[in-house]
């Protein structure tokens, strides 16, 4: 298997399951589980005993292994340099392993089969994959500045669709030249990479790579940073070369030179707290530019979770969990612990219906829908609005 | 009913385990030990949870092996005999935090480096003592093992921090210690009888602690690391005892390592602290002046220019400590940590050095001085966890380390179980009998963490 040869080095002191104040779980699946079989060090242990003949890969190694949210904080935090960086990549190599064997949990098979023989998880024909914006009249792309690249998430499920509706507006009102690919899109991968089904990966990153090839595509913007990840980072070891962007990363430049209103269309100054996807942060660095999108809307307080930037605790959606459900079941999940950590910081000043919710806005469909649900679970509807900060803007320029 | 059902009953299924990766795991832990047996692990909320455990292990005789971070490295919650493992991590909430009389009331999960940042968040006058150990050590383990933690040499290890404890005993009874109970007040342990006495350094093997009371201590404004040099190893026990006659000394290290050969010298590393800059300037310049006319001025000498290195290593709390663990590229670390009286220092240092280098090994050393009774002195072994042959040489080194410990008249902190044997041979009879006789009356049956503390 591949990085192998790093298993044994850890140490299991545990910085890997922490943020960087060491206050409290930052890794979902150990979040979820509490056994240390399920922490980063503990999965370590674990591959390397089953490549040992020592445990087999029954149910539970399966769910161990697949559970990983692949938020990177292991990455981020793990304590020995040499070897830190490869923790997630052999953490995929040893899913990739399990796939090669056909030993997968039952939500892993059958998400894997839905996108092998769909080409999405939703089980919907490709014909169906611009309908989320055909009220909105966006041309297909033909040579614009950017190819608007939507995603599973965005072409499909209900509220992933109306945040692509709302980013496509904002781009248009920013007089941004995109079209979109519609029928001609097909899944980014990221997340069969993150479950270890290279080949599936490959072809569909080499089918995207194709047509974006043949029409010619140079800058590519993304809905999700999940799409982002792949087009950024993996797609150029198969051949695809782009100039790749994540939406926020073009509101900031572009946004400045817009005239906002003065004030907003709430009454009063509203309190927002941003949570840091995972595959925008802790994989690709970019902190920032969602923040400084934030600063820039009227009637807009930032206020900072305990845990923000690269110690942002993960939704718990990543790595396939958002369509396999692993970790997001259960009493203490990523998201549950997320959202009450974020009307903490909200704080009840601002909190009830006469005054309003504050916002925990994000910039990633899966986390906006992840983080959705919990507020529902954890009864703080009426307390804390999800936001995705696409949505916050186009209230402001519309 | 199955032992398994019986305990889904109690914590519910999602929180016990007999699955074989689970059992795989909870049987080992870093250090260089063998791995043992679980055949159940089980994560408790609550103290009934705790106490239903022990009811139904007690009543089954299966073993119980109640584990902390793991961190203890020498194999004190690996079970031996099988049975459960009890991961009391799930009892992790801080309960009290009293700045008046100042303690700490926390569940026995609570980890250092969250005790660490909620005293930081919300009660930034005040600091515990933190093991040199990584966060995810937990704040009671360390306690009940006896182990030490930054600011120890001004004000003791950590079991003698304990201000009242919950404890469930192997036959169920839930059992409080100190002025808990008498009323819910958790600051003092005594004066009474010392029960804690009956739970710390045991290993488990007496009973489960829930609850735990630790002190706090004022955390001053200022910290400064001084270092000071010298290869007059025979002049450490005379050069400790004026560091700690001085009194002003927050903390106190001594250090070495073989490579590089700039770290190839005996370093006595002082952290001198204050609320006042005025006052640590003082405390500065007190130690500055201790050695000058030392023995003619010459053997010890003050570091000018201390690495940023080091002196990060020693400000940070927790250190990075377990960066050693990588030294070998190997993932593993066992150490003897010989409870020494300070007038051993030189022998062992050279004694340690000769059993490193029969094993191939670099030597490197981190002392802590203890209030100036004795140094807890570090006998350190990295070791490669890939490779048996270099596994099984650290336990020899062990315990070369360990006897050599002994012959200086030293105690061995937290000992793994042949070394617990090496003590109770050692150990006056009517000692070692009475240890067997406060185990059979806690622990009738005999459950608790067994092959600890085990007289013949």
């Amino acid at each position: 298997m591949q990085y192998e040869e790093i298993l044994h080095r850890c140490f299991r002191c545990g910085f890997c399951k922490l943020p960087s104040d060491y206050s409290d779980i930052n890794c979902p699946a150990y979040l979820r589980y509490r056994f240390e079989s399920f922490s980063p060090g503990g999965r370590m242990w674990l591959i390397r005993a089953w490549l040992d003949g020592n445990i087999q890969a029954d149910a539970r190694f399966q769910e161990v292994l697949f559970s990983c949210a692949t938020c990177n904080n292991c990455v981020e935090h793990c304590i020995f340099p040499k070897f830190k960086d490869q923790l997630l990549n052999a953490f995929i190599a040893a899913k990739a392993a399990l796939v090669d064997e056909g030993r997968l949990p039952p939500q892993v098979r059958d998400y894997l089969t839905r996108l092998l023989e769909h080409g999405n998880p939703y089980k919907m024909p490709r014909k169906k994959r611009g309908n989320w914006a055909s009220e909105l009249g966006i041309e297909s792309y033909a040579g614009q500045e950017y190819l608007f690249y939507v995603g599973d998430v965005g072409s499909f499920d209900e509220s992933g669709a109306r945040i692509a509706r709302s980013v496509a507006n904002v781009f248009r009102k920013l007089g941004l030249s995109f079209g979109i690919l519609g029928e001609k899109e097909g899944s980014d991968g990221n997340e069969a990479r993150a479950l270890g089904e290279t080949e599936l990966f490959k072809h569909l990153a080499e089918r995207n790579i194709d047509v974006f090839k043949q029409l010619g595509v140079e800058k590519v913007v993304t809905l999700s940073p999940h799409g982002y990840n792949a087009l950024k980072n993996d797609y150029p070891e198969l051949g695809g070369e782009f100039q790749v962007f994540h939406y926020t990363q073009l509101l900031v430049e572009r946004l400045p030179a817009i005239e906002l209103p003065d004030s907003p269309d709430f009454a009063f100054p509203r309190k927002a707290t941003f949570h840091d996807p995972c595959y925008l942060g802790r994989h690709n660095q970019d902190y920032e530019s969602a923040r400084q999108v934030l600063d820039l809307l009227p009637g807009i307080e930032r206020v900072e979770m305990k845990r923000s930037g690269a110690d942002a605790l993960c939704c718990g959606g990543g790595g396939g969990n958002f369509f396999t459900d692993l970790v997001s079941s259960g009493a203490e999940t990523a998201a549950k612990v997320r959202v009450r950590e974020a009307a903490d910081t909200l704080g009840a000043d601002m909190l009830g219906a006469d005054k309003g919710a504050g916002f925990l806005v994000t910039a990633c469909p899966v986390c906006t829908l992840m983080l959705e649900d919990a507020v529902k679970s954890q009864n703080l509807d009426g307390r804390i609005q999800v936001r995705e900060i696409s949505e916050l803007v186009a209230e402001q320029l519309f | 009913m199955s032992a398994y059902q019986a305990l889904v009953d109690i914590v519910g299924s999602d929180r016990v385990s007999e699955d074989l990766v689970e059992r795989y795991l909870y049987s080992r832990d870093s250090g260089a030990q063998p791995a043992g047996q679980a055949d159940y692990v089980v994560l408790p909320k609550t103290v009934e949870e705790v106490q239903q455990v022990l009811r139904l292990a007690n009543s089954r005789n299966i073993p119980v092996t109640p584990l902390g971070g793991g961190l203890s490295l020498s194999g004190l919650v690996v079970p031996r005999r099988g049975g459960i493992v009890l991961d009391m991590k799930r009892m992790d909430r801080i309960l009290e935090v009293d700045e008046m009389n100042r303690y700490a009331l926390i569940e026995a999960g609570v980890s250092q480096g969250a005790l660490r940042e909620y005293l930081k968040q919300h009660h930034p006058r005040f600091q515990h003592s933190t093991p040199e150990a990584p966060p995810t050590a937990t704040v009671t383990g360390n306690a009940l093992i006896q182990g030490h933690g930054h600011i120890s040499p001004r004000y003791g290890v950590n079991s003698d921090m304990i201000g009242g404890m919950e404890v469930v005993l192997p036959t169920g009874e839930i059992t409080r210690i100190g002025s808990c109970s008498l009323d819910e007040k958790w600051f003092t342990k005594g004066p009474m009888p010392d029960l804690a006495g009956l739970f710390v350094g045991w290993y488990g093997t007496t009973g489960v602690a829930t609850k735990l009371s630790l002190k706090i201590f004022p955390k001053p404004a200022f910290r400064e690391v001084m270092a000071f040099q010298t290869d007059a190893v025979d002049l450490l026990p005379e050069a400790i005892s004026e560091v700690m006659y001085l009194d002003m000394a927050e903390d106190f290290f001594l250090i070495m390592q073989e490579k590089p050969d700039w770290m190839n010298h005996a370093f006595l590393v002082v952290i001198v602290s204050g609320h006042f800059k005025e006052e640590i300037e003082l405390k500065k310049s007190a130690y500055k002046n201790l050695f000058k006319n030392f023995h003619g001025g010459q053997p010890i000498g003050f570091v000018r220019d201390l690495h940023p290195a080091l002196e990060k290593r020693f400000l940070d709390v927790p250190p990075l400590a377990a960066l050693a663990a990588d030294f070998r590229e190997g993932g593993g670390f066992q150490y003897t940590g010989a409870i020494l009286s300070v007038d051993q220092v030189p022998a062992a240092w050279h004694r340690g050095i000769e059993i490193a280098h029969q094993y191939d090994m670099i030597c490197s050393y981190v002392h802590q001085v203890l209030q100036g009774n004795s140094v807890m002195f570090g006998f350190n072994y990295s070791f490669n966890r890939g490779d048996e042959k270099d596994i099984e040489r650290a336990r020899m080194a062990l315990e070369d380390s360990n006897r050599v410990t002994l012959e200086l008249g030293g105690m061995i902190w937290k000992g793994e179980r042949p070394a617990q044997q090496m003590v109770l041979e050692k150990m006056d009879p009517n000692t070692a009998g009475l240890i067997k006789r406060v185990k059979a009356l806690l622990d009738p049956n005999g459950i608790m963490n067994p092959g600890n503390w085990e007289v013949p």
